[in-house]
């Protein structure tokens, strides 16, 4: 017995090592390189500012007659210019480090006011049940059946003919966050209501109920930590799903003004170029998105596969 | 029992459970007319019981009769669809969260599942804080951390373990460490509902007399949900045996298992296994548990009885008190049939 009193407390730090979690990272290649690239897209977009040679958003660095150069490495490249420049004279390379640096702050924004939404409205649905939960839930059914991007084209359609392009353009990340937000809530409030349907009925939750503790402690203290996994997993997909959102909209007109590009306003900025010969302005920030929504994507599906109960239980 | 006061006063109790789901569910056409439909399950029929200071009132009964929710409906966890529980002589069954926060730190629940009635993410010290910090919130660190110690101790459980996450503990214990989060707030009354049933045999007396050890220290009052009749007779100074949500005996643990008097009660104490039986006598009752949603009228037990007549098939027998002390609630002894 006085072994095991001997031995102190492990760490957080020993605690994560020893865990499942850690061990199947370690053993997981497509889980390190996936997680290796986003942190490094998370790097660019969070130094952006030290990284990129230019600034893009200064009018006064951008020489018009740069416009259109090919990416250096082919003959008409100019060295200054890394990836070419854009068809406003623009470095490609310094405008898709910011570009990215905008699609991530929209995407992570975006899924926090959705997790924040969806995890209130899950929780409440989930734990009080009856009458609140059908009406919560129907509430979920109806946003759920209109389609994201429609939502999107039409709240920012609106918007931008009432009030206008100038206004609109100052506020465009704001309402693009917000009406990604806004929209996909459901998918949070859904995952967190099962788990907090399987959850309630566990016995400490009662004995948390005949303590007297509130609702609203026992909800958010003893519920949501043990609904964490799913709500991980989600997370990850829904970033992904919102850069994505993003870029569609972009493309469309809807999203950043050509002035403070997105990955996606930059594709879409291009596309007009692009059966003139100038592909790189369209392909390399296509690439560079497709990258970052494939890591999410992968590290969504090794984070389902490594918290999935079934497979594990812990 | 006459000289002792009573802490909790059950009256008439009924429990019923909706099984038909939503409104809309419920709607039936029925001869071109739009009808409801509700279906019941009748979990409590009117149970009436008095628990004595002092006393370990053991609720016995085999699953499904409702001895759990007879458990969970006193500890408010349930609404009572009518009667009254009362405390102290004061009624809490009709109280709000906030009035009922007194109660809270007197009355305290133990778990069956040792496996789920601690907090997977909590460790031991937050579990075992939490209702101490909660309902002392005057305490400071110090106080709060030095009665975690002092529960933890007093149930075996080292304190310096208390950094630890319930995963690490074996199902012993677990549970006690759910005796030591119940005994935290320094209850009066305790209410178990079946707590050793999950364990293994050699580790459920050592829980056992943990918590007997417990009741003569701190002075507790138990009310125990068990199906385990050889608990019952070690652990329980009045046992009360329910069938289909209706109490059938209340007696001295002695007087119940000396001479028992109900036909169901002597079932099922000929169903316990002993060790000089090779030709056990059992009691084999005919039938099955009739389902609770549409329950027999009369007495709960008249289609499996032997002694039952027409008015056990058709009157609600009462609980009255026998010549030996004991209650009983059935016809054929009040009328000396048996």
């Amino acid at each position: 017995m006085n072994a095991i009193v001997d031995d102190n407390a492990p760490s957080m730090l020993q605690r994560f090592r020893q865990s499942h979690f850690w061990h199947s990272f370690c053993i997981d290649r497509v889980a390190q390189i996936s997680f290796l690239v986003f942190v490094a897209y998370l790097i660019a977009a969070l130094l952006a500012p030290f990284i990129a040679p230019y600034d893009p958003y200064d009018p006064a660095t951008i020489d018009i007659m740069n416009s259109e150069l090919p990416p250096s490495w082919q003959e008409e490249g100019d060295s200054a210019f890394w990836l070419g420049t854009d068809a406003q004279g623009r470095d490609l390379w310094s405008t898709i480090l910011f570009g990215t640096r905008v699609s991530l702050i929209i995407g992570i924004c975006a899924v926090m006011l959705q997790a924040m939404l969806g995890i209130c409205i899950g929780l409440v649905a989930g734990y009080v049940g009856g009458k609140v939960d059908s009406l919560l839930m129907r509430m979920a059914d109806v946003q759920l059946s209109f389609s994201t991007m429609m939502v999107a084209i039409v709240v920012l359609a609106v918007f931008q003919a009432t009030f206008g392009t100038q206004l609109y353009q100052e506020l465009a990340m704001l309402m693009l966050i917000l009406v990604i937000g806004i929209a996909e809530w459901p998918q949070y409030a859904r995952t967190v209501r099962a788990s907090v349907l399987a959850e309630k009925e566990k016995e400490y939750v009662d004995a948390a109920r005949v303590m007297g503790l509130p609702a609203l402690r026992i909800m958010f203290r003893h519920i949501l930590p043990n609904t964490l996994s799913p709500i991980l997993v989600i997370s990850t997909v829904q970033i992904a799903n919102a850069i994505i959102s993003e870029a569609a909209l972009s493309f469309l007109g809807l999203g950043m003004p050509v002035s403070q590009p997105s990955l996606g306003s930059l594709i879409s900025s291009g596309f007009e170029f692009i059966f003139s010969g100038s592909w790189w302005i369209t392909v390399i920030p296509g690439l560079v998105l497709v990258g970052l929504v494939l890591v999410m994507n992968l590290l969504g599906d090794w984070l389902r596969d490594v918290l999935n109960p079934k497979l594990y239980k812990g | 029992m006459q000289n002792t006061e009573t802490l909790l006063q059950i009256r008439d109790l009924y429990k019923r459970f909706s099984i038909s789901g939503d409104l809309l569910d419920q709607l039936q056409f029925k001869g071109g007319k739009l009808t409801r439909h509700q279906e019941f399950v009748h979990a409590i029929n009117g149970v009436s019981l008095d628990i004595a200071k002092g006393e370990a009132l053991c609720v016995v009964g085999e699953s499904g009769c409702g001895k759990s929710t007879v458990a969970r409906t006193v500890m408010g966890l349930l609404n009572p669809s009518s009667g009254t529980i009362s405390y102290e002589g004061k009624r809490i069954d009709d109280l709000s969260a906030q009035a009922l926060m007194p109660y809270r730190k007197k009355m305290q629940m133990i778990f069956q599942n040792p496996y789920a009635s601690l907090n997977p993410r909590m460790t031991i010290n937050e579990t075992l804080s939490e209702p101490v910090s909660f309902h002392n919130p005057s305490w400071n660190k110090g106080e709060v951390r030095d009665k975690v110690h002092e529960v933890m101790f007093s149930v075996g459980v080292d304190p310096s373990w208390g950094v630890r996450f319930p995963h690490e503990f074996s199902g012993g214990q677990r549970q006690r460490i759910s005796i030591a989060r119940a005994l935290a707030v320094d209850p009066e009354f305790i209410v178990a509902d079946e707590p050793i049933s999950a364990l293994d045999v050699s580790i459920q007396a050592q829980v056992l007399n943990l918590m007997m050890d417990a009741q003569e220290q701190r002075d507790l009052t138990y009310m125990f949900i068990t199906h385990d009749l050889s608990v019952v007779e070690h652990f329980g100074s009045r046992v009360a045996v329910m069938y289909l949500g209706t109490l059938c005996e209340l007696a001295t643990s002695e007087q119940l298992f000396d001479s028992p008097r109900h036909p169901y009660t002597k079932a099922l104490l000929s169903a316990i296994p002993k060790l000089q039986d090779d030709r056990p006598n059992h009691i084999k009752l005919q039938g099955e548990v009739p389902t609770p949603v549409n329950l027999p009228t009369g007495c709960v037990f008249h289609g499996r009885c032997p002694h039952a007549d027409k008015r056990c098939q058709e009157e609600i027998p009462k609980l009255i008190a026998t010549d030996s002390g004991s209650q009983v609630a059935c016809h054929a002894i009040e009328e000396g049939r048996i």
